[in-house]
This record gives C-alpha cells, sequence and structure tokens, in this order.
C-alpha cells in the first residue's frame, strides 16, 4: 500500500505524455475532421531528433540548455514535417470520403516510419543524460525521479498554454469556430486554407514534443510512435471529439490505468485499457465530454 | 437477379474462364509464385468480405485484421488442443464459426457508430484481440504465435510431403473451390434483398429506417457476414503462411486490408480480389528489392489515393470509358 503515491504519480507522468499526443491528435481531428495516423510517425520524427541531439552534442554544455534545445528542435522538425504533409497531400483530401483520408495518413505513416529509417538507420539512440543529471527527490520514504515531475509540469502547462490559446485568443477562437461548422466559418471570411495548415502544424509539433520528452527515460528505436498513437485514440474516444477538458480526463484514465495495470496485473495491463474504452463507448458513445 | 438470369449473364462467362483458367496454373508457375497466388487469393477473400461493409454498407473498419487473426488463430488453436480434429473438413467449418461468434461480439459493440467513429472503435477493439493474444501467450504462443502443421484433408494425411508440395498440389484446387464458392456465395448476397438493404441504409440512414428497416441490426447483420468471410481467409492463409503470429491482429495489417481493397478499387465487386493478389505481388517485390520497402509502400499508397482514387480495376474501367467513347468521335 505505501506504493500507492508512487503510482498515482507514475500514472500522472504516463498522462502526462498521453495528453500531449492525444492533445495534437484531439485538434487534427476537431479542426480539419482528420484522423491522422501518422500522429504516432510525427512522435517518432521529435524523438529521434532530440535523441540525436541530446546524445550527440553533448559535450560539456549544460544539460538542461540541451534538453532545451532537443525538445525546440523536435517541435520545429515535427512541425514542419507535418506542415509539409498537408501541404504537399492532405490538402486535396478535405472534400474526399473518409477512406481517402484514412488510408492517405496511413500512407504517409508508412513513408515517414520509412525516412526514419533511412536517416537514422536501425539502430536504438540513447540519451539519458537529462535524466540521470537531474537526480531525484525523496517522495513519503521512496526515491522520485526529477525528470518525471519535470516532464509532468511541461505537459501540463503545454496544454494549460493550448486552452488559453484557444479559448482567449482571436486564433483561438477561430480554430474553435472552423472545427463547429466549417461552411459557416468559412462564410465569415475565414481563411480555412491556412488554418488546416496551422492546426496541423501544430498538432504535428505537440506530437514532436511528446515524442522528444520521454527521449530521457526510453531509448529512441524504430516504431517508438505506434504505442502512443493507440493510447492517443483510446483517449480521444474516451474524451469525446475536440474535447480539451475530455483529453485530460481521458489522458488520466489512460495513465492511471497503465500506472496501477502494470503495477498490479502486467499481463492484461493493455486489453485492460481497450476494455475500460470499450465499455466507456458502450455505455456512452460520444465519448465523456462529446458532443453528438 | 434469379438464378437462370445470373447464369445468362456475361458476367457468369468470364468468371467460369477464369476458374478453368486457374485450375490448370498451378501447373505452369513455379511453387513460389503458386504460394503467392494462393496468399493473394486468400486475402483476396479477406477483402471480398471486407468490401461488404464498405462498399455495400458503407462502414470503414479499421480492425479486419483482427478476424482474419481470429480465423487464422483458430487453426492454431485447434492444432494445439484438438490434434485429432487437425483435418480441414473440421478446421474450415470451425474457422466459420468462431470467427461468426467474435465478429458477433465485435460487431454488437461497433454498429452503434458510424463514420470515423466506427473506423476508431473497430481498430480498438481489434487492438483488444491483439493484446489478447500477445499477452495470453501460455494459450496463444504470445508474441511467437502458433506453427501451422499441414492438415490431413479429406482422410489423407501430408504430414511426410514438403508444404510447398502440399500447397501446390491438392491445397491448390481446394482453395481454388473455395474461392468460387465465396466469390459465388459474395456475389448473391451483394444482389439479393439483404445486399439491397444495405445499401439502402449506405446510401440514406434515415429514410432507410422510415421504410422501416432496423438499421443497426441490418448493420450487425453485415458485420457478421463480413467477418466470417475475413475470418475463413485468414484460417486458408494460415495454411500458406505456416504460421500465425499477433501481427495479423495488428492495425497495421488491418490498414493493409484497407489498402489492397482501395488499390484493386472498392467501387467494382471484384476490385478487392484484384487489389489483393496485386498488393500481395507488390509487397514481396518491395520487400526483395529495397531495405526501405516501407517507405516505397507508403509513397505509392500516396500516390494511389492522390492519382488514382478509383483503384486499379476503377482506373481501367475510365479508360476503357474514354477509348470508346473516342473511338466513337473519330466514326462519327
Amino acid at each position: 500500500m505505501e506504493y500507492v503515491l508512487i503510482y498515482i504519480l507514475n500514472g500522472l507522468y504516463f498522462t502526462s505524455f498521453v495528453f500531449l499526443t492525444s492533445l495534437g491528435l484531439n485538434i487534427i481531428l476537431g479542426v480539419m475532421g482528420i484522423l491522422n495516423l501518422a500522429h504516432g510517425a510525427l512522435y517518432a520524427i521529435g524523438a529521434f531528433v532530440a535523441a540525436w541531439l541530446i546524445g550527440s552534442m553533448f559535450a560539456g554544455m549544460s544539460v538542461l540548455l540541451i534538453l532545451a534545445g532537443g525538445l525546440v528542435a523536435a517541435i520545429g522538425i515535427a512541425g514542419a514535417c507535418g506542415l509539409l504533409m498537408e501541404i504537399s497531400f492532405i490538402r486535396p483530401m478535405y472534400n474526399r470520403t473518409l477512406e481517402y483520408q484514412l488510408l492517405i495518413t496511413f500512407g504517409a505513416m508508412l513513408a515517414v516510419e520509412g525516412l526514419i529509417k533511412m536517416i537514422w538507420g536501425g539502430q536504438s539512440y540513447y540519451a539519458s543524460a537529462p535524466f540521470v543529471s537531474m537526480g531525484s527527490i525523496e517522495i513519503v520514504g521512496s526515491v522520485y525521479p526529477v525528470y518525471f515531475i519535470f516532464a509532468m509540469v511541461l505537459s501540463f502547462a503545454t496544454g494549460f498554454g493550448l486552452w488559453l490559446l484557444l479559448s482567449k485568443t482571436r486564433l483561438g477562437i477561430m480554430l474553435r469556430a472552423i472545427s463547429m461548422d466549417r461552411e459557416m466559418a468559412q462564410a465569415m471570411g475565414i481563411r480555412i486554407k491556412w488554418f488546416n495548415t496551422l492546426a496541423f502544424a501544430l498538432g504535428a509539433g505537440l506530437a514532436g514534443l511528446a515524442g522528444a520528452l520521454i527521449i530521457p527515460t526510453t531509448p529512441a528505436t524504430l516504431g517508438i510512435g505506434m504505442d502512443p498513437l493507440i493510447r492517443a485514440f483510446i483517449v480521444v474516444v474516451i474524451g469525446g471529439l475536440g474535447s480539451l477538458r475530455g483529453a485530460l480526463l481521458g489522458s488520466l484514465i489512460v495513465g492511471e490505468t497503465r500506472s496501477f495495470g502494470v503495477a498490479y496485473f502486467p499481463e492484461i495491463e493493455l486489453p485492460l485499457l481497450f476494455l475500460v474504452a470499450v465499455v466507456i463507448l458502450v455505455v456512452k458513445p460520444e465519448g465523456l465530454f462529446g458532443s453528438k | 437477379m434469379d438464378v437462370k438470369s445470373a447464369i445468362r449473364s456475361p458476367k457468369a462467362f468470364v468468371y467460369l474462364a477464369v476458374f478453368v483458367l486457374l485450375l490448370p496454373l498451378a501447373n505452369f508457375l513455379s511453387p513460389y509464385q503458386v504460394m503467392l497466388l494462393e496468399a493473394g487469393i486468400t486475402l483476396g477473400i479477406s477483402a471480398l468480405g471486407f468490401n461488404l461493409l464498405l462498399r455495400y454498407t458503407g462502414l470503414l473498419s479499421f480492425g479486419h485484421g483482427a478476424l482474419f487473426a481470429v480465423g487464422a488463430y483458430t487453426v492454431g488453436m485447434m492444432y494445439k488442443y484438438f490434434p485429432a480434429l487437425y483435418s480441414i473438413e473440421i478446421l474450415i467449418p470451425a474457422s466459420i464459426i468462431v470467427s461468426m461468434i467474435v465478429a458477433g461480439i465485435f460487431g454488437y459493440i461497433c454498429v452503434r457508430h458510424t463514420f470515423i467513429f466506427f473506423a476508431i472503435i473497430t481498430m480498438a477493439v481489434s487492438m483488444v484481440i491483439f493484446t489478447l493474444l500477445l499477452k495470453f501467450y501460455h494459450f496463444t504462443g504470445g508474441s511467437d504465435g502458433i506453427h501451422i502443421e499441414l492438415p490431413t484433408m479429406l482422410g489423407t494425411s501430408y504430414t511426410g510431403i514438403k508444404r510447398f508440395e502440399f500447397l501446390s498440389g491438392p491445397y491448390y484446387y481446394f482453395l481454388i473451390c473455395i474461392f468460387a464458392v465465396c466469390v459465388i456465395v459474395m456475389q448473391g448476397i451483394v444482389n439479393s434483398p439483404f445486399g439491397k438493404t444495405l445499401q439502402s441504409i449506405r446510401d440514406n440512414e434515415v429514410r432507410a429506417e422510415m421504410v422501416g428497416i432496423r438499421v443497426k441490426r441490418y448493420r450487425w447483420y453485415a458485420f457478421l457476414v463480413s467477418g466470417i468471410f475475413t475470418g475463413l481467409g485468414g484460417a486458408l492463409y494460415s495454411f500458406i503462411n505456416g504460421h500465425v503470429t499477433p501481427e495479423l491482429a495488428e492495425w497495421i495489417f488491418s490498414g493493409e486490408i484497407v489498402f489492397m481493397t482501395l488499390l484493386g478499387g472498392f467501387m467494382i465487386f471484384e476490385g478487392p480480389i484484384i487489389g489483393a493478389i496485386l498488393f500481395t505481388y507488390l509487397q514481396l517485390y518491395l520487400t526483395s528489392w529495397t531495405e526501405y520497402w516501407q517507405f516505397a509502400m507508403g509513397v505509392i499508397l500516396i500516390l494511389l489515393v492522390l492519382l488514382l482514387p478509383q483503384g486499379i480495376s476503377g482506373g481501367v474501367a475510365d479508360l476503357y470509358r474514354k477509348l470508346k467513347k473516342s473511338k466513337t468521335r473519330e466514326i462519327s
């Protein structure tokens, strides 16, 4: 029982990653109505960029500086990838049917994963320096790494920032208007085309940030984005479409289920998670905070 | 279309011609080519089932890989736990029944949703099956999967014989016959009142409901039938591959089923079959040609969606129509 607090904290730590990944997915889904299957690949790009920068440039410079550099570079490069993807082949997809939209992002996923393999090869990249140098603190008799707390704070701050952006600024109001009614927003004079690009790049950047943030604790390997993608899907399903609150609560459910599942029944942790999602969907098909 | 007019239609002759051409093919091709063709055909049966949902019911499933895996794992489990019953006459009905049961539960959860939510929830449920196959390794062999032995067929045991001999010999004819039955049955389903009901639901759900069609129930029926075809494809595939792994249930493979269906062209009844066979060859040649086959596959997929949205068969049909038009213009 004395580990319960640690499990809860670990759950929050998992939550923060799932939250970041699902935020990006949710923005793209909400604003453009496209389920981005390549989101995991963008996450992987962030992870590889960060691992490569932190791992190879780490020579005498301050660890925090390197970490910040890695994170910013990951956001930038993943965002740029998202931008290119949107302009080159997602854009003609808006008035196509669902199967084509899904299939083209599926193709993008394969292509980006292949590209990662081309650039970085098949090997793993380790970059645990920031994790080690941050050390650990003691929380009620257990040792807890500071980096976990740092990651949590950063993710939730990002979520808060996004909430501010979406609810308080003109840009955010326009984005929400588009997600509510595309045609009407267009009729009111919003340039949907560029907002789509912006939203896609923003979502991609968030995926990149999530990928980069996990690097100090996990090596970057091929297929690193698959698991987060699936978990982010579950969050979107549980929380409901385009709802920030839903994304937060969904991430919390996913993160804590993972933490306690791994601790108590490691074998069925993932099936358990899916079952939770399925039960929620059967009881409340539109998700916890979704609107029909 | 009743039976008489169905037999008289030109399509029936084409089918018959293809069937007659396929029968002796195993003697001309190398065993390896036969194996590829067989894999393509089994995937074609699955894609045919998938397309009943996509083309005729208007539901895009992103979880059919799991149903495929259910069919394939039924064979593996039968070998593991009931080796006495390991003959193909029992295995095929068994996999049909098991995939029907699983598709029944699967579909019951999923048909309450449409559009993108249907895609997401089928994906989520398929991942439940994937993780169960992966984590209950005492039963399922975990990530190693299960090895599939050659089954007995019509009382004959093939234990001593090499797999490719079995595949290019008796199994080939068996598979072709099953394939023919599947195509005919699916053709019948699509043209039956049941098939027309599904299409009416696809075209206008509200109107269908008003006419008195129980929309969700019919969607569920469609899911069941679709699941049976896909599971059957999986069971037939397992003998060819000789090994089943949980990856079959992963969403990547489900995506590949969508890919092959759209590659062939889902608006045409035979499109998924053509797509599945092409996909098998494409994947194999890409993997042997370049280490970065995944990248090539992605690029091909993107180009396909951008440039050839009707798939190969749709593209050919378009081309044919254009040529015909220009010819008539020349004459006039």
